[in-house]
């Protein structure tokens, strides 16, 4: 799988690490830690470009097909 | 002699010799082994799986379910290589494999006549009783009477690698559809990856007698591969199988560098390629499949398409005698390729209506019913149209029974492919994977003239291009009618390799094995190196008679990756023995070597954990030694594993007093804090400390594990969490070399910082950050410089410390002055601990993981000190500490941390114990059930020397 990094280009997954539901990103109370989404085709997650920029991206992806459908910064 | 006299693709006037089951052969380079052992008129070469039949090649190509081979010797013995694309070269040893003694002669062949009793389902029902037999007795006999090659069972000496490719068009396979898509886009400029598992480029251009714009086939394709690799933007790969398609592009492809040559030179055997393409077009061609008749697995039957390639590219005619046994137009095809090399040809044609044009016997509306011949065929009995039945004597026998797109690489995400019932065959669902346009024979397309162009308009459309000129080519129609199987008596095979015949689908599906599914695993069908390429579209065939259902109501079968095997050693790539995982080395790694430092591996990092001296023989003493040493001297330790995190910018105080539970905000600039921080969850991850360099400016020294998670944890937050503070994070753990100088001397080493204290210090001319912290409960500080001045800044300071009576002392004796001194690690932080259970108040402010952690639940065993007071003096990290009779119900905590201590001169540890603060002074059994020891612990403080901290302020 490739994600197209907003300051990298595109690059392979393994260049990210990936942490779950975006909604958790809001708070550290019990629903943001805990209570997370779990559909089937479009899914917002977070992934860290850990490899690269080390930016924090939402990423919206199919995860029946794999299919990215968008990449943004948090926050942008 | 089987070899023509003239014609192939083979080298005449070279001759090479080669090695099979002991025998030398000779060959021309551009032989494989199949082709050569053919022409030395050698047409037995392997053993079937499960009977033992004597087996030919069925195909010249990867899918070959028969003809497999062990390839070299010794540790380099490759087993269960198809002789079919093992290219021939001078010294080359290949021997067969799965017979015993010899090929020609293979006791187990008597296996052959028990076959009533072996059907499928045999074994699962025979060697049921008693239960305990199967593993220990049944399942290890029939382990060694069925089976493949053996592997060498030593480390494969071959070097391997990995290596990515990216382009905009990857084509897969160089036939006519491929040539002209890589012609497309190549001549456009685009990055072109053309990748072909044959060693010669062309496809069937190179097998058969065609004609392309007016000239042969073969010599078309030396024009277009001319000009292609003369292209800067088209790489050409030959010996390439694309063997899976992934997302977004990413296809995995295996280059066999080395594997046809005698040696690597230095090159790797094989490389393991990721290729990131745009677009792909598959051009992978089709596979002629076989027609199930009794006994039409011996030597010297093989498929229409095999025969043909012998004859063209190899200029091998493997038999004189032949009956061509067809349902389509390739039997006539193949009948006059036959009678043009001069063997004599019966052409059996299961169509009533077919009438072909051809100087030969041609029988329609016949049907091959039985053959004979143990080592190699010797005559075919056919019945004819009328319903009599005629023995032919014959030594080869052709079957076409239709093509099969190769439509693997459209399988491998998921998607099905769907029924053509013109071609009777299964074709790539558009859109199977992204990105991937599948054309020519590989999309149902037969003939040249379609698949040349269809390769250059598809390879058009996905550039956006002009397609390169089509030339003109072959555009005969491709006429075929189904036919499956000959109802006749005797065994009719549908899978060559796993020995999987009509009768047992037949079982299968009398048994109630209503799924294709199902029936696959009963039979084995389509397993091992062949996964059915040949067999699975017929045994689906013979599947929907029985159900009375269409072929693709019946079902299809999926293809997963790999699409040819792939070795494991080409998937480890370099990834083996120390190059398994990187090393880090720290800044003054040398320092340490050169004075025989033991070393220990800490994730990626290795760091000495000792240095031996004099007659030490135990790491004890040496331990032991250095403890005492840094407690009465001075000790010296690189600890530049240690995270580094620099935090700046105006909010930075404010930051880290919501990522510490800790206060942060009032630590003045110069000073230095323990603290602590708790993930999300509200369990502890990590402690270390925190230096305020400036008002603006902060370094963390979170511990060597937790560094990277650490980091990620504070780059979440300044980014995801509060994107409004205004701070900047980065990691500079490898940039700075870390030594730590601890001992009641450390001062006289360097008139440092006092304790809890920062100061930046000019040491010999470098600048130093010197920070007034300890591990080990002794005064001193650690001392960072830059990464490149390691070494040095180790020589000065061992040589001061030496004056002293001090010395090096490595990662165990750290380990034992810091369980001395109850400072934590990861054994205590094992993310299951709560900051309570360590002792820690909670402030009044906010910090991460606050609320979370303030859940009753999350309070659990509690950090305590133990000592022995009974008879038994040892202890144990990871031991149980238990209440009673020792069961699971009376376990109260565990030991983390347990050492000797030479400074006290018993062994002391920590442990989490059940309301373990309330019972200081009280006692508690540990356990260690593994090595059966129990001792009797006193529970105390998590502290065992200098508990008020005198030594460290000293």
């Amino acid at each position: 799988m490739r994600l197209n990094c907003p300051h990298c280009g595109a690059r392979d997954s393994r260049e990210f690490n990936y942490f779950g539901d975006a909604k958790t990103a809001r708070g550290d109370d019990f629903a943001s830690t805990y209570l997370r989404d779990n559909p089937i085709g479009e899914h917002a997650e977070l992934w860290q470009h850990v490899s690269g920029c080390r930016a924090w991206l939402e990423v919206v992806r199919n995860v029946t097909t794999h299919e990215v459908i968008s990449v943004k910064e948090v926050g942008q | 002699m089987s070899r023509l006299p003239h014609g192939g693709l083979i080298d005449r006037s070279r001759s090479v010799s080669f090695m099979f089951d002991g025998k030398s052969y000779g060959a021309h380079p551009g032989d494989t082994v199949a082709s050569a052992l053919l022409a030395n008129g050698a047409q037995l070469m392997g053993r079937s799986f499960k009977y033992h039949r004597p087996r030919g090649v069925l195909t010249a190509g990867s899918e070959e379910p028969n003809a497999l081979i062990e390839v070299g010797s010794g540790a380099s013995r490759l087993p269960n290589t198809r002789a079919t694309v093992q290219e021939v070269f001078a010294g080359l040893e290949t021997q067969s494999q799965n017979r015993w003694p010899t090929l020609g002669f293979d006791i187990k062949e008597a296996l052959d006549l028990a076959h009533p009793f072996l059907g499928a389902g045999f074994y699962y029902k025979t060697f049921m009783w008693p239960r305990a037999a199967w593993l220990h007795f049944w399942e290890p006999i029939i382990r060694r009477a069925a089976g493949l090659g053996r592997l060498s069972g030593e480390a494969d000496p071959a070097v391997y690698d990995k290596a990515w490719k990216h382009c905009d068009l990857l084509v897969v396979g160089a036939g006519p559809a491929g040539l002209m898509a890589a012609l497309t886009a190549g001549r456009a400029g685009k990055r072109v990856v053309l990748a072909d598992e044959d060693f010669v480029l062309g496809g069937r251009l190179q097998s058969e007698a065609l004609e392309v714009g007016g000239e042969s086939s073969r010599a078309w394709v030396s024009k277009v591969v001319g000009e292609l690799v003369n292209l800067p933007n088209v790489t050409v790969m030959k010996r390439t199988t694309i063997t899976g398609a992934y997302d977004g592009g990413t296809y995995g492809a295996l280059e066999r560098v080395a594997d046809h040559l005698p040696d690597a030179q230095g090159a790797p055997q094989q490389i393991f390629w990721r290729i990131v393409a745009k677009h792909t077009i598959l051009a992978g061609g089709a596979h002629e499949r076989p027609i199930a008749f009794p006994n039409n697995d011996r030597p010297g039957i093989m498929l229409a398409s095999a025969v043909r390639s012998y004859i063209h590219r190899y200029g091998v005619l493997p038999a004189r005698r032949w009956v061509v046994f067809a349902n389509n137009n390739e039997g006539l095809r193949t009948a006059h390729d036959l009678l043009k090399a001069g063997a004599e040809v019966t052409l059996v044609d299961t169509r009533k209506d077919a009438h072909p044009e051809i100087s030969c016997r041609h029988l329609t509306g016949a049907e091959v019913v039985n053959t004979r011949g143990r080592l190699g065929l010797k005559a075919v009995q056919v019945r004819l149209a009328s319903g009599t039945t005629e023995w032919i004597e014959a030594d080869g026998l052709a079957m076409a029974g239709g093509w099969n797109p190769s439509v693997h690489l459209t399988c491998h995400m998921g998607a099905r492919p769907a029924w053509q019932e013109d071609i009777a065959a299964f074709v790539p669902r558009a859109g199977a994977v992204p990105g991937l346009v599948a054309v020519g024979a590989a999309s149902g397309a037969f003939t040249t003239q379609a698949a040349l162009r269809a390769g250059a308009e598809a390879a058009a459309k996905a550039m956006g291009v002009k397609p390169a000129d089509t030339p003109k080519a072959e555009d005969a129609p491709y006429e075929i009618k189904p036919f499956w199987h000959v109802l006749a008596k005797g065994r009719a095979w549908l899978d060559f390799q796993n020995d999987v015949t009509v009768k047992d689908v037949v079982q299968a599906h009398a048994e109630n094995m209503q799924s294709v599914e199902h029936m696959k695993r009963y039979t084995t069908l389509g397993m091992a190196t062949d996964q059915g390429k040949t067999a699975n579209i017929g045994a689906l065939a013979v599947m929907a008679g029985l159900t009375g259902q269409s072929i693709p109501e019946t079902g299809t079968t999926m293809f997963r990756p790999p699409y040819t095997p792939v070795q494991m050693g080409a998937l480890g790539g370099p990834h083996v023995g120390a190059g398994f995982a990187p090393e880090q080395l720290m800044p003054a790694d040398k320092f340490a070597r050169d004075r025989g430092a033991n070393w220990v591996e800490m994730g990626l990092w290795q760091r000495p954990s000792l240095f031996k001296q004099g007659d030490e023989r135990t790491w004890r003493q040496s331990c032991d030694r250095e403890v005492l040493m840094v407690r009465g001297a001075v000790g010296v330790t690189e600890v530049s594993t240690l995270g580094k995190i620099e935090v700046q910018g105006p909010d930075a105080a404010d930051f880290l007093d919501r990522i510490f539970l800790t206060p942060m905000k009032k630590l003045k600039p110069g000073r230095i804090r323990y603290g602590l921080m708790l993930r999300r969850d509200g369990f502890v991850m990590d402690d270390g400390t925190v230096a305020r360099l400036a008002e603006d400016h902060f370094v963390l020294h979170p511990t060597t594990g937790a560094s990277a998670e650490v980091l990620s944890h504070l780059e979440f937050c300044a980014h995801v969490r509060w994107p409004t503070l205004d701070v900047q994070i980065i990691d500079v753990t490898e940039n700075w070399a870390q030594m730590a100088v601890h001992g009641p001397m450390a001062r006289k080493v360097l008139d440092g910082p006092a304790f809890m204290h920062f100061q930046a210090m000019e040491i010999e001319g470098v600048q130093a950050r010197v920070f007034g912290v300890s591990y080990c409960g002794e005064a001193g500080f650690e001392i960072a410089v830059p990464a490149r001045y390691g070494n040095a800044l180790m020589a000065w300071l061992l040589a001061k410390a030496k004056a002293l009576g001090g010395g090096l002392y490595g990662l165990e004796a750290l380990n034992v002055m810091r369980v001395e001194k109850g400072y934590l690690t990861h054994a205590e932080i094992d993310g299951r601990v709560s900051h309570h259970d360590l002792g820690f108040p909670t402030p009044e402010k906010y910090f991460i993981g606050k609320d979370m952690a303030a859940r009753e639940g999350l309070r659990g065993p509690e950090l305590v000190g133990l000592k022995t007071v009974g008879t038994v003096k040892a202890l144990v990290g990871g031991a149980l500490l238990v209440e009673g009779e020792f069961s699971a119900d009376n376990v109260v905590g565990h030991v983390t941390s347990a050492v000797f201590s030479p400074t006290l001169g018993h062994m002391v540890a920590l442990g989490l114990l059940e309301n373990g603060r309330a019972r200081h002074g009280e006692t508690v059994q540990m356990v260690d059930a593994v090595s059966g020891i129990t001792a009797t612990c006193e529970i105390g403080p998590p502290v065992f020397l200098d508990a008020k901290g005198e030594r460290l302020r000293a």
